[in-house]
């Protein structure tokens, strides 16, 4: 394990304990049991779909999609409840929807050969818009307590939702997937160098393909959680994730050119980009500045890696000249 | 090795300064505000004063929105004048969702009122129920949530006092008798349809008998589609005498066609419009008077019903009375409803003194 972290994650980790240690003192509420609790609801759609994410940039693709995913099932959910539905059949066949919606962007993206960036952002319009399709500017609300209450419940005694548990969990399995098993190192190998991937037997098109079709069905998940969290159907759920989504995956060093990433680095990139964003807020903070902290940090994480990557080549380049001693 | 790790080192040292640049905004921030608002005095019976330091924060839909920039200022002046404490904070994003976290950021702030204008009727249910356990009294304005999720909404204007409003203003303008049409937004605009479905009642008086609803067209809220409606209206009823364009978008759009051809002057027009956006048709004579309720003075109103609330003066029961301000005395209606008043109407006697 110690040989996958590298600098940058442990670097976000660090970043993450100051934030908390210096917020805990400087702002008020922050240390409480209650502002976590919150702060845990807030944190659950972003780390969720950051799972499926990190696996899709370090193979080297992205997707975009994963928002607009969110709100056409969120949309459709409403549909089917309002024309009677009961709630444990709908959830099956949202998720299934999300497999429909994945398998789109894979086919596109690995059948004709098209790049992730441009496919994505194409079914992000092409989604959002079916969901709008599906029911238009109407809000869907009158779902039982009993789903949309239980949804956001602590765990008995304490103020952490049992749905952020869930998401533990699962990114306990995601990490053990990524950094432990052959599957893992096929998608390394595939952000690595695509063909030399292939040569060694990896059948990448297919990985990619289920990759896209395991995004979008956890996006699907996290549509469901959203509107039962919200108690709102509405085609307009999520806009704007994909951003808070990547930007968390970028910020905790997985490299946009793939190939390089840790799922420890990522859900600590969750935390400190949700973590920073509610302590500013409980701070007054405007909204705007928010948003360029955010943009700011994404940067940060775009270029940090790259420039350190880069002083570390030049500097084993240089090496030699320098000190004729490293040679031996 | 040794270089390496000290460029590490040294990377790392500057995003730890930077972050720890950012945390001393933070730190500032949080001082100027100055912790926990000053204890308010002992609490005031149910005939009592407001009391003074209230931690009023207004939520509006989205910041930066010149609509909200101005109401939640009529509620800044409001919150002045009883001494308490004002503050704006909201989503840069109208979307359903993005109003909860500030919700609950507030709620751990320990915010004596918070005044929102909700994006969803549903989605902040949820937390403002929460801020209200946690002792906020919670108003409503310009949109609604759920009844059962707030303690008041103060509605800017009823469906039948627009209704009245706009059928009253074309009357007067056209002197009682001729066609008229209306130009509206989108065909499926709830708020739209009720008022003219009032304006059709209230057309059946027997004062409008003389007038005559020829059609209902749709702009869609889009300048271009509304200027060409408006045209359109003209070419199939060349004795048209007026228009009611209850939206701001169609009744600028509308003021711009007529005020560049034959009828301007000649066939009145009002509606439901901004100050700002109609100052200049008012001024060159293409239209005579315009309606629509004062941002400012809605956001006065709930801050002040608002304050009432946290001061125990009234509890949101259906009857009960109380002051706000220069505003004067208002009752609260069925379902905790509190309304503004009539629209104010803008002529050009009194455009001048508005700016939204």
């Amino acid at each position: 394990m110690r040989k996958r972290l590298g600098s940058w994650d442990v670097l976000v980790i660090v970043v993450l304990a100051i934030v908390v240690v210096v917020s805990s003192v400087a702002v008020e509420g922050f240390a409480t049991s209650r502002f976590w609790g919150f702060l845990l609801l807030d944190v659950i759609p972003i780390a969720l779909i950051a799972l499926p994410m990190t696996l899709v940039v370090i193979t080297g693709e992205i997707d975009l999609s994963v928002a607009s995913v969110l709100g056409l099932s969120s949309a459709v959910m409403g549909q089917l409840w309002m024309s009677g539905v009961p709630l444990p059949l709908i959830l099956p066949i949202i998720l299934l929807l999300g497999m429909v919606l994945g398998a789109v962007n894979g086919l596109f993206v690995t059948g004709f050969g098209l790049p992730s960036l441009a496919v994505t952002i194409g079914t992000l319009a092409l989604y959002r818009g079916l969901a709008y399709v599906v029911l238009g500017d109407k809000a869907v609300a009158d779902f039982p307590f009993s789903w949309t209450g239980n949804m956001i419940e602590a765990l008995p005694g304490t103020t952490v939702p049992w749905v952020a548990l869930v998401v533990a969990v699962l990114a306990v399995i995601f990490g053990i997937v990524l950094h432990a098993t052959p599957i893992g190192r096929a998608l390394f190998a595939m952000g690595n160098n695509d063909q030399a991937a292939t040569f060694s037997g990896i059948s990448v098109a297919k990985t990619k393909f289920w990759l896209f079709v395991l995004t979008a069905t956890i996006a699907s998940l996290a549509g469901f959680f959203w509107t039962m969290r919200y108690a709102s159907a509405r085609a307009d759920n999520g806009a704007g994730l994909e951003l808070s989504v990547v930007a968390a995956v970028l910020l905790g060093g997985v490299s946009i050119f793939g190939g390089r990433g840790t799922l420890v680095g990522v859900m600590a990139g969750v935390l400190l980009l949700i973590t920073l964003r509610n302590a500013l807020q409980l701070a007054d903070v405007p909204a705007d500045t928010l948003t360029i902290v955010t943009g700011t940090l994404l940067i940060i994480s775009v270029v940090g890696p790259n420039a350190a990557a880069m002083l570390r080549a030049r500097l084993r380049r240089r090496r030699p000249a320098v000190s004729p001693a490293a040679g031996g | 090795m040794r270089g390496m790790r000290t460029r590490r080192m040294r990377l790392g040292a500057s995003v730890i300064t930077l972050s720890a640049l950012m945390l001393s905004a933070v730190a500032c921030a949080s001082d100027d505000e100055g912790g926990d608002p000053p204890a308010a005095g002992n609490s005031a019976g149910a005939s009592g004063q407001i009391k003074e330091g209230l931690s009023v924060a207004f939520l509006p839909k989205q910041v930066n929105n010149p609509y909200f920039t101005v109401s939640d200022n009529g509620g800044k002046s409001a919150v002045e004048e009883f001494k308490g404490e004002y503050k704006e904070v909201g989503p840069s994003e109208a979307s359903a969702s993005s109003q909860v976290s500030y919700i609950n950021t507030l709620t751990q702030q320990g915010s004596d009122v918070i005044v929102i204008s909700a994006n969803d009727p549903n989605a902040i249910c949820g937390a403002v129920n929460q801020a209200r356990q946690g002792g906020a009294k919670v108003v409503t304005f310009d949109s609604d949530t759920n009844k059962d999720c707030r303690d008041l909404f103060v509605n800017q204007v009823t469906a039948e006092g627009i209704a009245e409003n706009q059928v009253k203003l074309i009357s007067d303008q056209i002197g009682g008798a001729g066609k008229i049409a209306i130009l509206s937004a989108t065909a499926n605009a709830t708020n739209q349809n009720a008022w003219i479905e009032l304006m059709k009642t209230e057309l059946k008086k027997p004062e409008y008998s003389k007038i005559e609803l020829v059609t209902v067209a749709y702009g869609d809220d889009k300048d271009e589609k509304s200027f060409q409606e408006t045209q359109g209206l003209l070419s199939s009823y060349p004795d048209l005498k007026g228009i009611i364009s209850p939206t701001t978008v169609g009744v600028a759009a509308a003021a711009r066609y007529l005020s560049g051809s034959q009828y301007k002057g000649k066939v009145a027009l009002t509606g439901l419009g901004t100050p700002n956006q109609m100052r200049e048709f008012v001024k060159d004579g293409t239209v005579k008077n315009f309606a629509l309720w004062s941002p400012a003075d809605l956001g006065y109103l709930a801050a002040y019903a608002g304050a009432a609330l946290a001061s125990g003066m009234i509890t949101g029961k259906e009857g009960e009375k109380f002051t706000a301000g220069k505003l004067g005395e208002y009752t609260i209606g069925t379902d905790g409803v509190v309304v503004l008043g009539p629209p104010t109407v803008f002529d050009a006697s009194n455009i001048d003194q508005f700016n939204f």
